[in-house]
């Protein structure tokens, strides 16, 4: 479906996969600033091997497109030193499994960088790397490894779930002056298609997005589980609960204030992400939902995650992703665990 | 059946003793300059003694002595031109100092200030870098920028033999050969990764011979001999900024010092060596040098120590009266702006340096009037 607005042929409604719109936002952000400069290993000629990039190098030159030799170690150490001279490198970590290799270089460098020299040199980069489980993918190739970033002063980490929260996050991404981890959930990478417009506006990268407005039970999420989480809060709409879901989006720094604010109105809040329970984000949120709403608190903060393991291959995946019915589970014993006002009762439909 | 051949040269003109083994090339033959060069190392020596002195009476930091590699430091800052991005270690004093960082900045960064990688005459070079190689990622970072630019400057980065084990090192090596890069990358093979001697670190004869594994040039020079360093490091930036690519260039020398105040090297090694060692540092030759050729004498020397501890007190009092950042600084540098989520430990903070800075005062006045209370 395609539609013309105000005349202008930029902004046509156009309806594309997340991979469409990741390679929509590095387009105009190309086009927008010639220090805009894409890396990574098979991004160029190929097109990435998702094709995230595809037709960049044509349009853009391979001065702007680069296929680095494979070494994740230097694509990251690279890309500090052009983004600390001027350029902002968006550099491709093929899979998130082979990020680790980079950990010192952005650990060490990338968030430091602004800090240690009191602003006078900056690293505005951006590392995409597509993460998560669900494709059926070999080893190494399916973690959901984002908490290590998160744990990290000076990183951004963003994590789109939608077609068009993938364009308007990752031009902010690319314009922000800080160092931005931009992890691809590319499960849903042509799940779905959702109307973008190629207007080059950005989405914040301090702010949650509120999905579903409910009145029980709030839902955090981000990434994938953004799909689940909705699925399981429309099931859970016919049986008489009605689930508020909030899509995280950026969870480092990470907007406590509007997941506080629902969890205060619900008094009930459970996490669902992909990755490991065990100090992952989601305890993160737990604890300072407890800190700042428990007085409101009706149950238990809960999570629905991954599971402590290594995450199996593919054969057994779908055992460790969180289900809906593994969300809906956990929300109905939310619910039901102190649900003793009247009014609640009747809601529960028990 | 076929054979490549590949050869590493060496390359040095001063011996020991100040005379010269083969002639001067023309690039070094500025008698000006050679003059320069021996009174920045005679200065940058006398002031990392002042600097070990510091530490060691609670006034600085853990310090990492540059004792020894002052020829290689001086023939870099003396060869790169303001427009190339230097990437240091943290045995780069001397070239850190030619570039504009003052000794005030270094005394800051040594002694726990992020005030000391601010370089105001020198903004675009990379700060100290301590996570071992990791600075050649960025020198090189700085060469693909100057490429993409269309500038025909070059990026220079140092690091010492130990670097050339991480991949950081070898990676950055193998990207600048595919990728043609304006890069410099010069190895301060001082024999000791803090206890870690050289055939430890690697089974190759030469450090530089690792370059042809990349495709690109690689020598060895003599790193106590301020012309053999500053000749090979000039040749490679001309290469840069004509388009010729990277070089490696490897310069031998020898760490007289500990490897930081925080080391005691006569837990392992030979005080033999250290004695012979030396006998081959840069300093002297060059002196005798000049005094050879008639350009130093011992008078001019001792009027010049006077002069630069003079210069050298005066950064130190500076240092030593530069005012902490507020601690509220930690926040404030950390992202471009402060994020909104971070607020309210932002605020936490506060409170806490509000508290302890009205503590203080409170102390100091209670002090004061302690003599004359009779309760």
């Amino acid at each position: 479906m395609i539609q013309l607005v105000k005349n202008d042929p930029s902004l046509e409604v156009q309806k594309l996969t997340m991979i469409e719109s990741v390679n929509l936002a590095l387009d105009y952000a190309m086009s927008e600033s010639e220090d805009v400069t894409i890396l990574g290993e098979d991004v160029a000629v190929n097109g990435g091997v998702f094709r995230a990039t595809d037709n960049l190098r044509a349009k853009f030159g391979v001065k702007r497109v680069m296929d680095t030799p494979l070494a994740e170690t230097m694509i990251a150490g690279v890309s500090v030193g052009m983004a600390a001279q001027g350029l902002r490198p968006v550099a491709e970590i093929q899979f998130m499994g082979f990020i680790y290799a980079a950990l010192e270089q952005l650990i060490a460098h990338a968030a430091r960088m602004r800090n240690r020299t009191r602003g006078r040199l900056t690293c505005p980069l951006v590392i995409r790397a597509p993460f998560g489980g669900g494709i059926h993918a070999p080893e190494h190739h399916s973690e959901s490894t984002e908490a290590i970033f998160a744990h990290v002063p000076g990183l951004r980490v963003v994590i789109p779930s939608s077609p068009k929260r993938a364009y308007g996050l990752l031009l902010s991404a690319i314009r922000s002056n800080d160092p931005v981890i931009f992890l691809e959930p590319k499960r849903i990478y042509r799940a779905t298609k959702s109307h973008v417009i190629n207007d080059g506006e950005g989405l914040p990268l301090d702010k949650c997005f509120i999905l579903r407005q409910g009145a029980d039970m709030t839902l955090v999420t981000w990434g994938a589980m953004v799909t689940e989480t909705m699925q399981a809060a429309e099931a859970l709409a016919k049986q008489g609960v009605q689930c508020e879901v909030i899509d995280v989006a950026s969870i480092s720094p990470i907007d406590f204030e509007t997941i506080v604010t629902s969890a205060r109105k619900t008094g009930r809040c459970c996490v669902i992400h992909e990755a490991a329970r065990s100090c992952g984000v989601g305890a993160e949120i737990a604890a300072s939902v407890s800190e700042s709403a428990f007085p409101y608190l009706k149950s238990p903060i809960t999570r629905v995650t991954g599971y402590d393991t290594i995450m199996p291959y593919f054969k057994n995946e779908n055992y460790y992703l969180p289900t809906v019915d593994r969300i809906v589970t956990e929300v109905l014993a939310s619910v039901k665990l102190l649900a003793v006002g009247k009014e609640e009762q009747k809601h529960v439909n028990l | 059946m076929k054979t490549l051949n590949f050869s590493i040269s060496y390359e040095q003109f001063l011996e020991p003793n100040g005379s010269l083994c083969s002639a001067l090339p023309e690039n070094v033959r500025d008698t000006k300059k050679a003059l320069h060069a021996y009174q920045t190392m005679v200065f940058m020596r006398a002031f990392d003694y002042k600097a070990i002195a510091l530490q060691r009476t609670g006034k600085l930091g853990t310090y990492p002595s540059i004792l020894g590699q002052e020829a290689i430091g001086t023939a870099i800052g003396h060869a790169l031109n303001t427009d190339d991005v230097f990437a240091p270690y943290y045995r780069d004093l001397c070239t850190q100092f030619l570039r504009g960082v003052s000794l005030k900045e270094t005394l800051l960064y040594w002694g726990g200030s992020e005030k000391g990688s601010q370089y105001e005459n020198c903004p675009n070079d990379f700060p100290v870098c301590v996570p071992i190689a990791t600075q050649l990622c960025h020198a090189a970072g700085a060469a693909i920028a100057m490429k993409t630019k269309g500038l025909h400057h070059a990026a220079l980065a140092t690091c010492g033999e130990g670097a050339t084990s991480k991949g950081d090192f070898l990676e950055t090596l193998n990207l600048a050969g595919a990728w043609q890069l304006p890069l410099v990358m010069v190895v301060n093979n001082n024999q000791w990764a803090i206890s870690t001697p050289r055939q430890i670190q690697c089974g190759a004869e030469t450090i530089a011979q690792k370059a042809i594994g990349a495709g690109i040039e690689g020598l060895v020079v003599d790193g106590n001999d301020y012309f053999a360093v500053s000749h090979a490091v000039q040749n490679a930036l001309q290469k840069a900024y004509s388009g010729k690519g990277a070089t490696l260039i490897e310069a031998m020398s020898y760490r007289l010092g500990d490897h930081t105040t925080a080391d005691d090297a006569s837990r392992y090694r030979d005080e033999a060596e250290v004695k012979t060692a030396w006998e081959n540092e840069p300093i002297k030759r060059l002196k005798q040098y000049l005094i050879n050729e008639k350009l130093w004498t011992q008078q001019q020397e001792l009027k010049y120590l006077d002069k630069v501890n003079k210069e050298i007190n005066v950064a130190v009092e500076a240092y030593l009266n530069e005012a902490p950042d507020a601690p509220e600084s930690m926040f404030e540098h950390l992202f471009e702006t402060l994020p909104k989520p971070m607020e309210d430990q932002y605020a936490e903070l506060q409170a806490q340096s509000l508290l302890s800075s009205s503590q203080k005062i409170c102390e100091s006045s209670s002090e004061g009037v302690t003599h004359d209370t009779t309760r």
